[in-house]
């Protein structure tokens, strides 16, 4: 097995990491380090398409292609990755503002085109980067500086969402679960289709509620779930307290770039094409006749 | 045949030498364009040059389209706003049309299509084809009727026309062909007699090298050029008049084998198109001015990030829905300033149907080689029109990939004296490459660095925008350098100002058009200099004006404006330098 710390860099702007000590998102940083180690991937092979966050900044802090993007333009932009070279490991990552919230529309049309990629959401309840605010999953009730008044929104539930469009892949974890959280995540990277993987982990700084404890007493794993029961898996994703954690749901079908025209002859990538003049030549020499 | 009386109103032969503008008008889904389509492909393969154009209403149903067909001995590829003759299949249509109306115009046609008031300005041939098409068999027979007919007053080539018509209605069976061809040998012989009646003389020179020549749309020669270029991925969200670029692509996406995918909005769709120029594929994507107001986010993103993007941007007026199928110039402005920040970029603006291939073939290498975005501006006009060009060289077309095999210790942002940096992909070479939307060092993290960010925002906006406008491509230059007057155009309007420049012949006026928009190349203002101005374009403030003052530095001294939603004509054109030269 290659060791994790191939995807650890040593670029100078990689050094200086932006995340608050205790921070959630250094152990998904060591859980992506493993997860690619034991599947033997090289960090030429895996790109992280990232959004906009304190999650979205992992692609500074490991050794893998990256492009830190807009807010919740993730999806499509790894979609389109995938589709222009399709022996790329790519994945979408950013945090439940950025993935739900800014990019919601995306990760709906994502499920319904089924690209092969893995989208990962830093679920931490809470908006870190700018400051406390509430996000798309904040509970009933928490005061934050913009929702003093106590958030009253019902949060989303992005796993019963996943679930109620046939998503193909859908998990959660709680980073604190390292060993558990490696496995779900190679088994979303291995995964054919979209992967979706909501990671609760805490904010140190402006969640004081879903802390590190909370998690650990709010959550539980499922025990003998059939992730192919659709309805049974729907059953589980609607459960609030304690949450389930692991693969809620798994379903198998085609993929986007199984779909589009561009592979059903030529499984080459795209930048490696040359255009089809002849194509033109056929064409042009159609619209001199009739 | 003898069923038929024409109605005729004590007038002589009306005759039309060298080329007849014939306008097909109707109700949403009654067929003109089928009649366009046959009269189009025939008379062009009867030896006829033609040119045709639409405008049309946002309706699925109902209301007035008209398509007004140049038929023409020489080259003509402008819209006129004269009618010679007119076929209405509706009531209605004479009132829309009113102004192109002249005394000369003959309206051909069933007697109720033609409002009472009408009957005595222009020349009415009463054709009933209704009863025609049901002697036939069926009223659906109109149009093809309606098609003989116009075949038959060009004694054009009869078995083309029917050779058309199998090969149209092939898939439809044996009977429906023998119906179809039926129904022009009635319309053709009904056209040939009202010439030898004298009552339409038409004298339009055939030539037997327009047979072979290539008939191609604004619309197919963006989508060609785009796929000539390299262009491997197309990502898009429905918009008129932007939508039949991606129709073409989707339709012919398993020949190109290409990627082609209707996406769930605006945003997505380039987005996506940033990943797949990323990941080495050549993206594009296209849409209309609302559609591309919602990209400008990611606009900037590929300013920051250097990351290539091609967008064609077919324009009609706005703000917001605007007139939805009607053209103009107005989003020159939007595509100069979409975008936070200050980053580069190219606007293109083809002027004919062949500049539009090439030019949007090299928009695929300028945004491979300067890693900026690369604007195609277009406007309903241009990609509704077409007419028969003689050539497509596919040998010009050159494929430049800029992308490099990544070293270990890869710097995607290296500083270098030209700003631009050697782009390398995921997953070529030893290297990864890490790209960024926030400021960043030469590697691509993120940075807040004094200096850094300083040299950054000057190696995109000033040492890149330097050298692309080093490389930028001169306008074209039609008339003397040293005449008196220059007309200035940009994109769309280039065929129609020239012919409204070749009738006015005059040795003190010449005409700069420009294909290439921004950033200006220096030697412009040169040919500008001394010169009485005279700026022409299809919006409400004269925009290029406006670009040619900040980027020159130059004052026009005349704007000649249009932006009713309809393009210029070339009387209009003609009449407006009339009133401007002494």
């Amino acid at each position: 097995m290659i060791s994790p710390m191939l995807f650890e860099p040593n670029r100078p702007g990689s050094r200086d990491v932006a995340w608050c000590p205790g921070c959630g998102n250094f152990g998904i940083r060591n859980i992506l380090k493993s997860a690619f180690a034991e599947l033997n991937l090289k960090p030429q092979d895996i790109v992280i398409i990232s959004g906009i966050g304190q999650a979205a900044k992992m692609p500074h802090y490991l050794n893998v292609n990256g492009y830190h993007t807009l807010h919740g333009r993730a999806i499509p932009i790894a979609t389109a990755v995938k589709a222009a070279n399709p022996n790329l490991t790519v994945i979408a990552e950013g945090g439940d503002g950025d993935m739900y919230a800014e990019g919601g529309n995306h990760l709906l049309h994502a499920i319904r085109r089924n690209p092969n990629i893995t989208v990962l959401i830093h679920d931490n309840q809470i908006y870190g980067l700018t400051k406390g605010q509430a996000s798309p999953t904040t509970i009933v009730g928490m005061k934050t500086p913009t929702q003093p008044w106590g958030v009253f929104e019902e949060p989303l539930n992005p796993i019963a969402l996943a679930i109620a469009l046939d998503a193909s892949f859908v998990a959660r974890t709680f980073m604190g679960y390292f060993k558990e959280s490696v496995e779900i995540i190679k088994k979303a990277i291995q995964h054919k289709g979209l992967a979706i993987v909501d990671i609760f982990h805490p904010c140190v700084s402006f969640n004081k509620v879903n802390t590190y404890e909370w998690y650990r007493e709010h959550t539980y794993w499922m025990k003998d779930h059939d992730p192919y029961d659709r309805e049974e898996a729907f059953k589980r994703a609607i459960e609030s307290d304690p949450l389930p954690l692991g693969i809620f749901y798994i379903h198998e079908k085609p993929v986007f770039e199984e779909e589009v025209a561009a592979y059903k002859k030529d499984k080459t990538p795209l930048w490696q094409r040359e255009p089809r003049l002849e194509e033109i030549r056929k064409i042009l020499g159609a619209k001199r006749a009739f | 045949m003898t069923k038929v009386e024409l109605y005729r109103k004590g007038w002589d032969m009306v005759e039309f030498k060298e080329e007849v503008s014939i306008v097909l008008g109707g109700a949403a889904g009654q067929g003109v364009q089928t009649v366009e389509e046959i009269l189009t492909r025939v008379l062009k393969l009867s030896g006829y040059n033609v040119y045709a154009t639409k405008e049309y209403m946002s309706r699925v149903r109902g209301g007035i389209n008209t398509t007004e067909i140049r038929v023409s001995s020489k080259k003509v590829r402008a819209f006129v706003k004269r009618i010679d003759i007119l076929i209405p299949f509706q009531r209605g249509v004479l009132p829309w049309v009113e102004k192109r109306l002249t005394e000369n115009t003959v309206v051909l046609g069933e007697r109720e299509n033609v409002e009472e008031e009408y009957l005595s300005k222009i020349k009415f041939v009463e054709v009933p084809l209704n009863d025609l098409a049901k002697e036939v068999g069926s009223s659906l027979y109109l149009n093809t009727i309606a098609a003989g007919i116009v075949v038959g007053l060009f004694h054009g080539d009869f078995e083309v026309l029917a050779e058309y018509l199998r090969k149209r209605f092939g898939s439809k069976g044996e009977g429906v062909v023998a119906k179809n061809i039926e129904a022009a040998k009635k319309g053709y012989e009904l056209g040939v007699k009202l010439c030898e009646e004298g009552t339409i003389g038409i004298e339009v020179r055939k030539n037997e090298s327009v047979k072979n020549e290539i008939l191609l749309s604004g619309t197919e020669a963006v989508a060609l050029g785009a796929v000539a270029g390299g262009m491997n991925f197309l990502s898009f969200y429905p918009m008129s008049p932007s939508t039949g670029v991606a129709v073409f692509s989707a339709q012919h996406a398993e020949d190109f084998e290409i990627v082609v995918e209707q996406v769930e909005d605006e945003i997505a769709a380039i987005n996506m198109a940033l990943g797949a120029w990323f990941a080495g594929a050549r993206g594009m994507v296209t849409t209309s001015g609302g559609g591309f107001a919602l990209m400008t986010e990611a606009i900037s993103l590929a300013g920051m990030a250097e990351n290539p993007i091609v967008v064609h941007l077919a324009q009609r007026p706005g703000p917001a829905t605007g007139l939805p199928t009607r053209t103009m110039q107005g989003d020159l402005n939007l595509a100069l300033y979409a975008g936070h920040g200050e980053f580069p970029r190219i606007i293109l603006a083809p002027g004919s149907i062949e500049e539009a291939f090439y030019l949007t073939a090299e928009a695929f290498n300028l945004a491979d080689k300067y890693q900026v975005p690369v604007i195609i501006l277009t406007d309903q006009y241009f990609v509704d029109t077409y007419y028969n060009i003689p050539e497509i060289d596919l040998d010009k077309i050159k494929v430049e990939k800029h992308i490099i095999e990544m070293e270990n210790d890869y710097k995607r942002y290296k500083l270098t004296d030209d700003g631009i940096s050697p782009r390398g992909i995921p997953g070529y070479g030893e290297g990864v490459i890490i790209a960024n939307g926030n400021e960043h060092d030469e590697y691509g993290d993120i940075t807040e660095d004094e200096e850094l960010s300083k040299l950054m925002q000057e190696k995109r906006a000033i040492k890149k925008l330097e050298t692309i406008r080093k490389n930028a491509m001169m306008p074209e230059l039609i008339g003397r350098d040293d005449a008196k007057y220059m007309i200035i155009a940009w994109g769309s309007t280039y065929h129609v100002i020239r012919e409204a420049f070749e009738i006015l012949n005059r040795d003190d006026v010449a005409f700069l058009h420009f294909k290439w928009l921004y950033p200006l190349p220096e030697g412009v203002k040169e040919l500008l200099k001394g010169k009485i101005l005279i700026c022409i374009e299809q919006n409400v403030t004269g925009q290029f004006a406006e670009l040619l003052r900040k980027e020159l530095g130059v004052d026009v001294h005349h704007k000649v404006l249009k932006y009713d939603g309809r393009p210029f004509s070339v009387e209009e054109v003609l009449e407006a330098l009339k009133g401007v030269l002494e």
